[in-house]
């Protein structure tokens, strides 16, 4: 550590902004404990309030439809991701590794919004896989993908698939590859190898993609909205819905405070009963 | 080593698989440029004419001219202050210690977990109890917010890998600490701070759910232009202007990728 004593002054706008964030928070914990007042915009009194209002069907149907979706979503995204990352770390030529780089980090950059668009036109009742599928005499009448959970699961696999890839294959490089070759020297096969050695060594980034899949998901708007057409709600379509359809800000600070809990809760949980199974398994430290 | 048949039959099968995944990636640009070019109203496929005047449709289209200007405006205005706020920090974390440091950071870092539209309506509220009106700089705030982890990570990685013997070096022939951080320092990060700028301005550009909270009509960026459209016509529009903005952003990804590599950028290698 250098001890030049001026230059701790750059760290000063970013505690400034440190301060917005926290304060954006406090506002959001503020107006959960207020009551609303329709046709204001300014909030009430104290009031527990939006936190019994929470227990309606309603929200808890969005919370559950949340957690499937993260589920589901984390879950197809790394089948598919795990696949993608180990290609692109091992592939031989540089040309293939900067392809399927490119390729799996082209949805990263396109937002949520022209992805979400594109499902649409590929998912919709004439859409592009209805279009085929009618085509080849495969089915009657179209498959509903619009409004429905495989819908929204399908596109938000498509949105959490480059941050999975990229956090795998960021793992995937880091393991060593002496250990692979002792074991093939040892005379263990491809999927031995792979099953034994390369799989439980990446099992750190597993967990780290899971996480964030998770996280992302639960964060994802358009794709739920859009997709999911109103019929599939989640906890951020509600927390937009309450706000701006009926202006109930103190509602929707409400359900996302409950929302950003229940996603600290579900992370911590998960992060450390996976560490609690590494060091079982005799892999952390 | 000699390959088995079972090794030829990995093979395939994993080329086969790659493709797969691949083309499940692509197809969604794929259809929605094909349906850019179709000349009927109404989405459908194959389609029956070709046309390009989803494509003219796009640029009269006044919300899209005016959200481009915005979300340029913003990301530019975000990317320079979220890189100048990140780069210093990472910077302090780097080479100092001092109380509150892990709160300060942890503060920082959490809109990674924190859902964007939480950020938004954080924000939105925030600027309501202040009696704030909902300006451009309320939006470019939140971008920052929103894109200064990003910066951070970056810059602190390029920091990680520094050779310190030359700003030693420089310090012994009688540098300045001012003069070592300008002539030394700062030129020998370049890489990190252009990359973590890059990033911060695709994000930004790119971000919509909390910019949906915190924009009006007149501050609007093209990415909720484009929610908004989609939301009230079911014309090919916005087919044409995914086409656009894809070619902006994957020509813009390749420039990166060749003066940055984005496998060093991204650390996988």
């Amino acid at each position: 550590m250098t001890t030049r004593p001026f230059l701790g002054w750059f760290a000063l706008p970013s505690v400034l902004i440190a301060i917005g964030i926290a304060a954006s928070f406090l506002a959001i914990v503020q107006y959960s404990f207020r009551a609303h007042v329709p046709g204001a915009l300014d909030p009430g009194g104290l009031t527990f309030d939006n936190f019994t209002t929470l227990w309606k069907a309603v929200y808890g149907q969005a919370f559950v439809n949340t957690v499937l979706l993260c589920a589901w979503t984390a879950l197809f995204t790394l089948l598919i991701g795990y696949p993608l990352a180990y290609a692109m770390v091992r592939a031989r030529s540089a040309k293939l590794r900067s392809a399927i780089l490119l390729i799996s980090l082209t949805p990263l950059f396109l937002g949520e919004i022209v992805r979400t668009y594109s499902w649409m036109i590929v998912l919709g009742n004439r859409g592009f896989v209805n279009a085929i599928l009618m085509d080849l005499g495969l089915i009657d009448r179209p498959i509903a993908f619009m409004f429905t959970m495989t819908g929204v699961v399908i596109a938000l696999v498509h949105f959490t698939l480059p941050i999975v890839v990229v956090m795998l294959a960021a793992a995937l490089a880091h393991i060593d590859r002496n250990l692979e070759r002792a074991a093939s020297s040892l005379g263990a096969g491809r999927i031995r190898r792979f099953v034994t050695v390369t799989l439980p060594l990446s099992v750190p980034g597993i967990v780290a993609a899971t996480s964030t899949a998770f996280a992302w998901t639960f964060s994802a708007f358009a794709t739920p909205q859009i997709i999911g057409g109103g019929q599939v709600q989640t906890i951020s379509t509600l927390v937009y819905q309450v706000g701006f359809a009926s202006f109930n800000f103190p509602l929707a600070a409400s359900l996302s405070l409950v929302g950003l809990l229940f996603t600290i809760a579900v992370l911590t949980v998960f992060n450390t009963g996976i560490r609690r199974l590494e060091r079982l398994g005799g892999h952390g430290a | 080593m000699k390959k088995t048949a079972l090794d030829h039959l990995l093979d395939w099968g994993g080329r086969i698989v790659l493709g797969a995944i691949l083309a499940f990636v692509l197809l969604p640009f794929v259809v929605v440029a094909i349906a850019s070019f179709n000349d009927g109203a109404i989405l459908s496929f194959p389609p029956k004419a070709w046309s390009l005047r989803w494509y003219a449709n796009a640029f009269e289209y006044r919300d899209f001219g005016a959200g481009l200007r915005n979300s340029l405006k913003i990301a530019g205005m975000g990317a320079a202050i979220a890189l100048i706020a990140g780069a210093g920090f990472a910077y302090v974390i780097d080479r100092y210690d001092f109380a509150l440091k892990r709160t300060l950071n942890a503060v920082l870092m959490s809109p990674l977990i924190i859902p964007n539209f939480t950020i938004g309506l954080g924000l939105l509220v925030l600027s309501a109890a202040v009696s704030m009106p909902r300006s451009l700089g309320l939006v470019v705030a939140t971008h920052v917010i929103i894109v200064l982890p990003f910066v951070v990570r970056s810059v602190y990685v390029s920091l990680q890998n520094f050779e310190r013997r030359y700003e030693q070096a420089a310090e012994s022939l009688g540098g300045t600490p001012a003069h070592v951080l300008r002539t030394v320092t700062l030129p020998l990060l370049v890489p990190g701070l252009v990359s973590g700028g890059l990033f911060a301005a695709i994000l930004s550009f790119n971000e919509f759910t909390a910019s949906l909270f915190v924009v009006n009509q007149s501050t609007q960026t093209l990415p909720v232009a484009m929610y908004n459209y989609v939301r009230e016509y079911a014309d090919p529009t916005l087919a044409a202007v995914s086409v656009i903005y894809v070619l902006v952003v994957a020509a813009i990804l390749m420039i990166v990728h060749r003066f940055f590599r984005l496998e060093k950028v991204l650390n996988v290698e």
